[in-house]
C-alpha cells in the first residue's frame, strides 16, 4: 500500500531526477538573476558604505563643510569664518589633482594645516615614519596606504609631481594609517601645496566644528552673511548623498537588467513547469482521482519549483557574491567616477538583502510554476487521464483585455517625467509593454496564421490547422521567444542609436587635430608661452579652461567650459540641439548649456542665468543647448575671453590645435612638445587617438551588456524547446491518430518543424517590432531621464537582419527537437492512454 | 625622534616634538640665520615683552596659586610659546608655516587628585594666532595673554574649565642672569634673553564645568626667548620659581647630564628690599627629598626636593603628588610640573611652581 506521503515524495522527486538537463537550466537561470541583482546590490551597498565611510573619515568631526567650485574658494574666507563665534574648529583643506609625470592617472593632493585638521581628525597627524615637522615642510608629503600601495612606495621615497611647466621633487616622509585616509591620496602643508603648485589664494573647502551648544542654525544664518555667491556650506551628510547621486543613474539601470535577467529566469521556469505538468498529467489525474486534494498537488507542485529557486537563489548569491567582489576589485567604490580613487572595498554582506533575494529567487520560480500547476490541478480528472488536450489548460490566458490595457498603460507611462530623477515611469512602461504584448501574442498569433498562404501537403495544412484553431498551445512558445527578441532588439537598437550619436558628436565636438591637456596647475595659455605654439603646419589654436562650479548643492558639480570660439558659428564647435540665437546688444553674454542643465536645472535658450564665477556672480544668456555625452551632470560654455574679463584669469589647460593643410600631425606634436619646458607635463594627442579611445571605451562598457543579451536569448531559446515539448507531449494522442492513419514519423517530424518555423517566424517579427518600440523607449525616456543627453534613433538594421536570419533556424531547431523527443514514443501507446 | 632641542632652562612642553625636529634639520636644508644670545644686549621696555620672531624659540609662562570659596587652593600654570622651525620663509602663501604658536594649561585641583589640562597649536597667520612685537598680545584663535595698564589679562577657555585671570606686578620685574644674558650651559652661546616677574598679584574667575568662583592668588610670570637649543650633554631638568611670603623671590634651575650628574645650574634670590643674587653653578643644590612613581607610565619623580641656595635651604613639598603631565600623544613629552609649598628652617616660606623633566626619557626639546 502506497502511503500518501510517499506517493507525494515521489512525485516530487521523481520528475526532478528525470529531468535533470531542464532543471539545472531552471536553476542556471534564476541563478544567473539572482546574482545579478545581488550583485548589484552588494556592489551598490558596500560602495555607498564605503564611500560614506571614506567621507566620514576625511571630513572627521566637522559638522559642516564649506565648498565651491572645484577651483576654490577665496581663502579670505577662511579667517572670518573662523572668528564666527559658533566655530569651534575651523581646517582649511586645498584639494588638487596632482599629475605625476609618466602616469595618466593623477594624485589626489591634500593640503591641510596640520594643526586644525588634527582638531578634526587627530588620526592624520599620525603616521607611519616622517616627523611631526614634516607635516610643514615644503617638500614632504604623506600618502595613504592606498596610495603607497598605488605608486609602490614607501616612507624616504622621491616622488616627483607635475607643477605647471616644472617637476616638483618631493620625499615621501610617512604613510598614513587606514584611519585616517582610506582612499587613494597624498597630505601635504597646504602652504606647500599654494605656492608650489600656484593655485594662488584660494582653498577647496574649510571643515567647521561647532562650538559645543552653538545653534547650527546660527551657524548656517551667520555662514550666509559671509559665503560669497557659488560657496556653499553643508553637512558632511549631504556631500555622501550628493556623491553617490554621481553613480545613482548607473546603478539604478544595472539593477533594471538584473530584473530583467530574473525575469527571463521566471519565464524559463514558467516554460519547464508547463511541460514538467503536461508530462505529469496523468499521474496527476490518478492522484486526484485517489483522492488527494487539489491543493496537497498544487503545494507538490510549488515545492517543487520552489526547491528549485532555492537551488538557484543560493548559486546565484555566490556568483553575484563573487561577480560583486571582482566588479569592486576592479573599478572601486565609486564605480570608475574618479571621485575616491583607490578606496579598497570589499563587499559588505547585509542580512536583509541575502534574505531578500534569496526570497526573490525561489519566488520567481514558485511564480513561475504556479500559472502551470494551478491549470493542471483544475482540470477534470476524468478528462485529464485521457491523452491530449490541453487546450483548456492554456484559455485562461488568452482574453485580451489585460493585455489591450498593459500595452495602453505602457504607452501612457513613457510620457511621465523622471521620478526623483529616476526614469522609474521609463521601465514600468517597458515591462508592461512587454507583458501586453506576450498576453495578446495568443490572438495575434489566431490573425497571422488565418493569413498564412495555404498548401497542399499535409504536414503543412495540418500544422496550420493547429496553430490557427489551437493558439492558446502555443502562446507560451511565441512568449519566451517574443520576450528574449524584443528585449535583445530593442537593447541593440539602443547600442547602435548611442554609438553613431556618439561618432556624431565626437566629429562635431573634435573638429581639430590635434588636443593638448595639460595637467591640474599646468597652464598652456600664459601670455609668456605664446611662442611655443608658433610652430609650422599650426593654422590656428583655441584654448579652453575648464573648472567645476556648484550651482545647487543638491546636485553634483557642473561643469564650466570657457572657451575660444566663433560665437555666430557655434554649430560648428558644439553638438547643438536646436538653434542657437545669439542675445540681443546690451543683453548677459552668451552661455551655451548642455541638455543636463535644461534636465535639472530647468534652463531653457533666452533665459538669463546666473553664474558665480570666482565668487563673484555674472549674468548669462542661454544662446542655446547642446548635446554633451561626456558630463552627465551638466556643462555650461561660455567664451573664454568673457571669462578673462570677469575674472582676470587669462591661463587655460586645455588647447586644440588645427593644423595647416598637409601638415603631419605627429611632426607637429614633437615639434610643439620640444618647444614646451623639459618636465612639463602635457599630453598631446591626435584626435583619432580620442576617437579610438572613446569608442573603445564604450564598447567595453556595452560588452556586458551584449552578454547578458546573449544569455537571455538562449535562455529564451531554452523556454522554447520546453514550451515545444510540452505541447507534443500533449499531443501525443492526435500523433498516435495521425500514425494510425497512415502519416509516417517523418511526416509527423516535418509538420513539427513546420509548426516551429512558423512559430518562430511569427516570434521573431513580432519581437523585433516590439523591440523597436521598447528601444524608443530606452533611447528617449530611459535614457533621457537617466543621463541627461539625447541620442538620434539609429536601427542597424544589418545587425537585427544577421540576428533575425541565425534565429529563425536556430528557434525553429529548437522547437522541433523538444517536439521530436517528445513525440517520439510509441504511437500504439498513445492511442491506447486516451481510451 | 632624537635629541637636541630648544634651549634652557624649561622648554616648552607641548610643542617639544615641533622643537626638536627644527633643530633636527640642521644640515639637511638651508637654516635661516637664528640670532645668537649675547651677553651686555640689554633688555628694553615694553619692545622686549613683545615677540622676538627672529629666534628659533620665545616663551610666556605664568604659574601661581589660587584661592578661592571655602579656602581650596589651586595651582595653575598658562604657556604661550612661539617657534620659528625655518619652514616657508620664502613662501608666497599666507598659510606658510614660518612662525608656529602654542599654547599649554593645567589647572591643579587637590580634590579632582589629577592634573586637567588642554592645549592649542597653529601657525600665526589670518589674524588667528599671532604674538605682537610691541608688547605681550599672544593669542590662538579664543586663548590669549596680554598685557596692559594695570599688567596681565589671560583668558583660556580650555576644555575642562576656563581660566580669566589678571595678574597686577607688585613690584619691578626681575632681568635674569647678567641683566637677562641667562646662560645654560659653559659656552657663551649657550643662553637666553630671560627676565621674571616675581609676586604678580593675580585675580579673576576659574570655571570648571558649569562652577565658576572668584579667584585670587599669587603668580609668576617668565618671559624667555633664545635660539640655542638644549646642550647636547643634557638630560632634562628642575626649575623652581617661589614667591616668598615675605616678598622675596627664589628662581633656581639645573640642567642634569646625561649621567644623572649636574651639568649647569643657576639662579637668583631677590629679597623683599630688592637686593638680588645671581646665582651661579656651583650656588645651586638640587637633592630630591621623595620619589613618585606615576601609576599611569611608571615614572618616578622627585616631587619633594630640597633645594639649597646661599642664605636659603627650602624644602618643597607638592600641593598633591600627581601633577604629571603625559602629553606623549599629541607633542612627545611626558613630564612633571606642579605647584609646590616651600619651607625653610621648618617655617613656611612661600609657595611656587617645581618643573621636572627628562625623567621618563631624555626630553627631546
Amino acid at each position: 500500500m502506497l502511503s500518501s506521503a510517499g506517493v507525494r515524495a515521489s512525485l516530487a522527486l521523481a520528475p526532478l531526477a528525470a529531468n535533470k538537463g531542464r532543471v539545472a537550466v531552471s536553476v542556471f537561470a534564476i541563478a544567473l538573476g539572482v546574482a545579478l541583482g545581488y550583485a548589484v546590490q552588494l556592489i551598490n551597498q558596500s560602495a555607498a558604505a564605503e564611500f560614506a565611510q571614506a567621507l566620514r573619515v576625511l571630513a572627521g568631526d566637522a559638522d559642516v563643510v564649506v565648498h565651491g567650485p572645484r577651483a576654490g574658494i577665496p581663502e579670505a574666507l577662511y579667517p572670518r569664518i573662523a572668528a564666527l563665534p559658533e566655530v569651534a574648529v575651523a581646517s582649511p583643506v586645498i584639494e588638487v589633482q596632482a599629475r605625476l609625470p609618466g602616469q595618466r592617472e593623477a594624485l589626489k593632493l591634500l593640503g591641510v594645516d596640520v594643526f586644525r585638521a588634527a582638531r578634526l581628525q587627530p588620526d592624520i597627524a599620525r603616521a607611519e615614519g616622517g616627523e611631526p615637522l614634516d607635516f610643514l615642510r615644503e617638500d614632504r608629503l604623506f600618502l595613504s596606504r592606498a596610495a603607497a600601495a598605488w605608486l609602490g612606495l614607501t616612507a624616504g621615497d622621491e616622488l616627483a609631481l607635475a607643477a605647471g611647466e616644472g617637476r616638483l621633487a618631493l620625499r615621501v616622509a610617512g604613510i598614513l594609517s587606514a584611519s585616517a585616509l582610506r582612499e587613494r591620496v597624498a597630505v601635504m602643508d597646504i602652504a606647500a601645496v599654494q605656492s608650489a603648485l600656484r593655485t594662488g589664494p584660494v582653498v577647496t573647502r574649510i571643515e567647521l566644528r561647532l562650538r559645543e551648544g552653538a545653534d547650527p542654525a546660527a551657524l548656517s544664518a551667520a555662514l550666509e552673511r559671509v559665503l560669497p555667491p557659488g560657496v556653499f556650506a553643508e553637512d558632511p551628510g549631504q556631500s555622501v548623498e550628493r556623491n553617490a547621486r554621481l553613480t545613482r543613474a548607473y546603478r539604478v539601470n544595472l539593477a533594471v537588467l538584473a530584473l530583467v535577467a530574473l525575469f527571463t529566469g521566471a519565464l524559463f521556469v514558467f516554460s519547464t513547469q508547463m511541460l514538467s505538468v503536461a508530462r505529469r498529467r496523468v499521474e496527476i489525474a490518478l492522484l486526484r482521482a485517489l483522492g488527494v486534494a487539489r491543493g496537497g498537488i498544487l503545494r507538490q507542485l510549488l515545492a517543487e519549483a520552489a526547491l528549485i529557486g532555492a537551488l538557484g537563489a543560493a548559486g546565484g548569491m555566490a556568483l553575484g557574491h563573487l561577480a560583486a567582489a571582482a566588479f569592486l576589485q576592479r573599478y572601486g567604490a565609486d564605480l570608475g567616477a574618479g571621485t575616491f580613487a583607490g578606496l579598497p572595498v570589499t563587499p559588505h554582506v547585509d542580512p536583509v538583502a541575502v534574505l531578500v533575494f534569496a526570497l526573490l529567487g525561489v519566488a520567481a520560480a514558485v511564480g513561475g510554476a504556479y500559472a502551470a500547476a494551478r491549470t493542471a490541478v483544475r482540470a477534470q480528472p476524468a478528462r485529464a487521464l485521457r491523452a491530449g488536450d490541453e487546450h483548456e489548460a492554456l484559455r485562461s490566458l488568452e482574453a485580451a483585455w489585460p493585455g489591450a490595457a498593459c500595452l495602453a498603460a505602457g504607452a501612457l507611462l513613457a510620457f511621465v517625467p523622471a521620478i526623483d530623477g529616476l526614469p522609474i515611469a521609463g521601465y514600468l512602461s517597458i515591462t508592461l509593454l512587454l507583458i501586453g504584448t506576450l498576453a495578446l501574442m495568443p490572438r495575434l498569433a489566431r490573425v497571422a496564421f488565418a493569413l498564412a498562404p495555404q498548401r497542399r501537403a499535409a504536414s503543412w495544412r495540418l500544422a496550420l490547422e493547429q496553430l490557427r484553431f489551437a493558439p492558446g498551445r502555443t502562446g507560451m512558445s511565441l512568449a519566451a521567444i517574443v520576450a528574449s527578441v524584443s528585449l535583445m532588439a530593442s537593447m541593440a537598437i539602443m547600442v547602435a542609436s548611442f554609438r553613431h550619436s556618439l561618432q556624431d558628436w565626437l566629429d562635431t565636438m573634435l573638429p581639430a587635430q590635434l588636443y593638448v591637456r595639460g595637467g591640474e596647475g599646468a597652464f598652456l595659455a600664459d601670455e609668456a608661452l605664446r611662442s611655443q605654439w608658433t610652430v609650422p603646419g599650426v593654422a590656428r589654436i583655441e584654448f579652453l579652461r575648464s573648472e567645476q562650479i556648484l550651482l545647487d548643492v543638491a546636485h553634483p558639480p557642473v561643469t564650466l567650459l570657457a572657451r575660444d570660439l566663433d560665437a555666430a558659428r557655434i554649430d560648428r564647435s558644439l553638438a547643438l540641439v536646436g538653434e542657437s540665437r545669439l542675445p540681443a546688444p546690451g543683453a548677459p553674454p552668451p552661455a551655451w548649456v548642455s541638455e543636463a542643465m535644461v534636465d535639472l536645472y530647468g534652463m531653457r535658450a533666452g533665459d538669463v542665468v546666473a553664474l558665480a564665477l570666482r565668487g563673484r556672480v555674472a549674468a548669462f544668456t542661454v544662446a542655446g543647448v547642446w548635446r554633451d555625452y561626456a558630463r552627465q551632470h551638466g556643462a555650461v560654455v561660455i567664451e573664454r575671453r568673457e571669462y578673462a574679463r570677469l575674472t582676470g584669469e587669462e591661463r587655460a589647460g586645455n588647447a586644440s590645435i588645427w593644423l595647416e593643410p598637409g601638415a603631419d600631425p605627429d611632426a607637429v606634436a614633437a615639434q610643439v612638445r620640444s618647444r614646451m619646458p623639459a618636465h612639463a607635463e602635457v599630453e598631446l594627442v591626435r584626435t583619432e587617438r580620442i576617437r579610438e579611445l572613446t569608442l573603445g571605451i564604450f564598447d567595453r562598457t556595452f560588452a556586458v551588456t551584449y552578454a547578458l543579451e546573449a544569455v537571455a536569448v538562449l535562455i529564451g531559446l531554452f523556454s522554447l524547446s520546453a514550451s515545444f515539448a510540452g505541447l507534443a507531449l500533449a499531443r501525443r494522442c492526435e500523433f498516435g491518430m495521425l500514425r494510425h492513419v497512415g502519416m509516417t514519423r517523418r511526416q509527423i517530424g516535418a509538420m513539427l518543424a513546420l509548426e516551429g518555423f512558423a512559430v518562430s517566424a511569427l516570434g521573431l517579427a513580432a519581437g523585433l517590432g516590439l523591440g523597436g518600440v521598447l528601444a524608443v523607449v530606452l533611447v528617449h525616456v530611459v535614457n533621457r531621464q537617466s543621463f541627461h543627453w539625447s541620442m538620434e534613433i539609429h536601427t542597424p538594421w544589418p545587425t537585427l537582419a544577421a540576428f533575425a536570419l541565425v534565429m529563425l533556424p536556430l528557434a525553429s531547431f529548437a522547437a522541433w527537437a523538444g517536439a521530436r523527443r517528445a513525440a517520439g514514443y510509441d504511437a500504439v501507446r498513445a492511442v491506447k492512454e486516451s481510451w | 625622534m632624537k635629541h637636541r632641542g630648544a634651549i634652557g632652562r624649561r622648554a616648552f612642553l607641548a610643542l617639544g616634538a615641533f622643537t626638536a625636529l627644527a633643530g633636527q634639520a640642521r644640515g639637511a636644508r638651508a637654516e635661516p640665520s637664528y640670532p645668537v644670545v649675547r651677553a651686555g644686549e640689554r633688555l628694553r621696555f615694553p619692545r622686549d615683552h613683545g615677540a622676538h620672531p627672529a629666534f628659533r624659540n620665545e616663551w610666556w609662562y605664568i604659574t601661581g596659586w589660587l584661592s578661592g570659596g571655602r579656602g581650596q587652593e589651586l595651582g595653575f600654570q598658562v604657556t604661550f610659546f612661539r617657534n620659528r622651525p625655518g619652514i616657508g620663509e620664502a613662501s608666497a602663501s599666507r598659510f606658510a608655516p614660518s612662525q608656529l604658536l602654542f599654547a599649554h594649561a593645567a589647572l591643579c585641583d587637590a580634590t579632582l587628585g589629577r592634573l586637567e589640562h588642554d592645549q592649542r597649536s597653529a601657525r600665526a597667520g589670518f589674524g588667528l594666532a599671532q604674538a605682537s612685537r610691541e608688547d605681550t598680545e599672544v593669542r590662538i584663535e579664543d586663548w590669549s595673554l596680554a598685557r596692559g595698564e594695570a599688567g596681565y589679562t589671560a583668558k583660556i577657555p580650555a576644555r575642562e574649565f576656563t581660566l580669566s585671570l589678571q595678574f597686577a606686578p607688585q613690584q619691578p620685574l626681575l632681568a635674569q642672569g647678567e641683566e637677562g644674558y641667562s646662560r645654560k650651559g659653559p659656552l657663551p652661546e649657550q643662553a637666553s634673553h630671560y627676565y621674571s616677574w616675581p609676586q604678580l598679584r593675580a585675580s579673576g574667575s576659574v570655571t570648571q564645568g558649569a562652577r565658576a568662583r572668584s579667584v585670587s592668588g599669587v603668580a609668576w610670570l617668565d618671559h624667555e626667548w633664545s635660539s640655542e637649543p638644549l646642550a647636547r650633554e643634557a638630560q632634562g631638568w628642575d626649575w623652581a620659581g617661589i614667591n616668598g611670603a615675605d616678598g622675596s623671590a627664589l628662581m633656581a634651575f639645573r640642567i642634569r647630564g646625561r649621567d644623572a650628574r649636574r651639568f649647569w645650574a643657576g639662579g637668583s634670590l631677590r629679597e623683599a628690599g630688592g637686593r638680588v643674587r645671581v646665582l651661579e653653578p656651583g650656588e645651586v643644590d638640587f637633592r630630591p627629598l621623595r620619589w613618585w612613581r606615576s601609576p599611569r607610565t611608571g615614572t618616578a619623580y622627585p616631587v619633594a626636593m630640597a633645594i639649597e641656595v646661599p642664605g636659603r635651604e627650602l624644602t618643597l613639598a607638592p600641593l598633591m603628588d600627581d601633577q604629571e603631565l603625559d602629553a606623549r600623544a599629541s607633542t612627545g613629552t611626558l613630564y612633571w610640573e606642579g605647584a609646590v609649598r616651600a619651607a625653610g628652617a621648618g617655617a613656611p616660606y612661600g609657595k611656587g611652581y617645581l618643573e621636572l623633566t627628562g625623567y621618563a626619557q631624555r626630553m627631546k626639546l
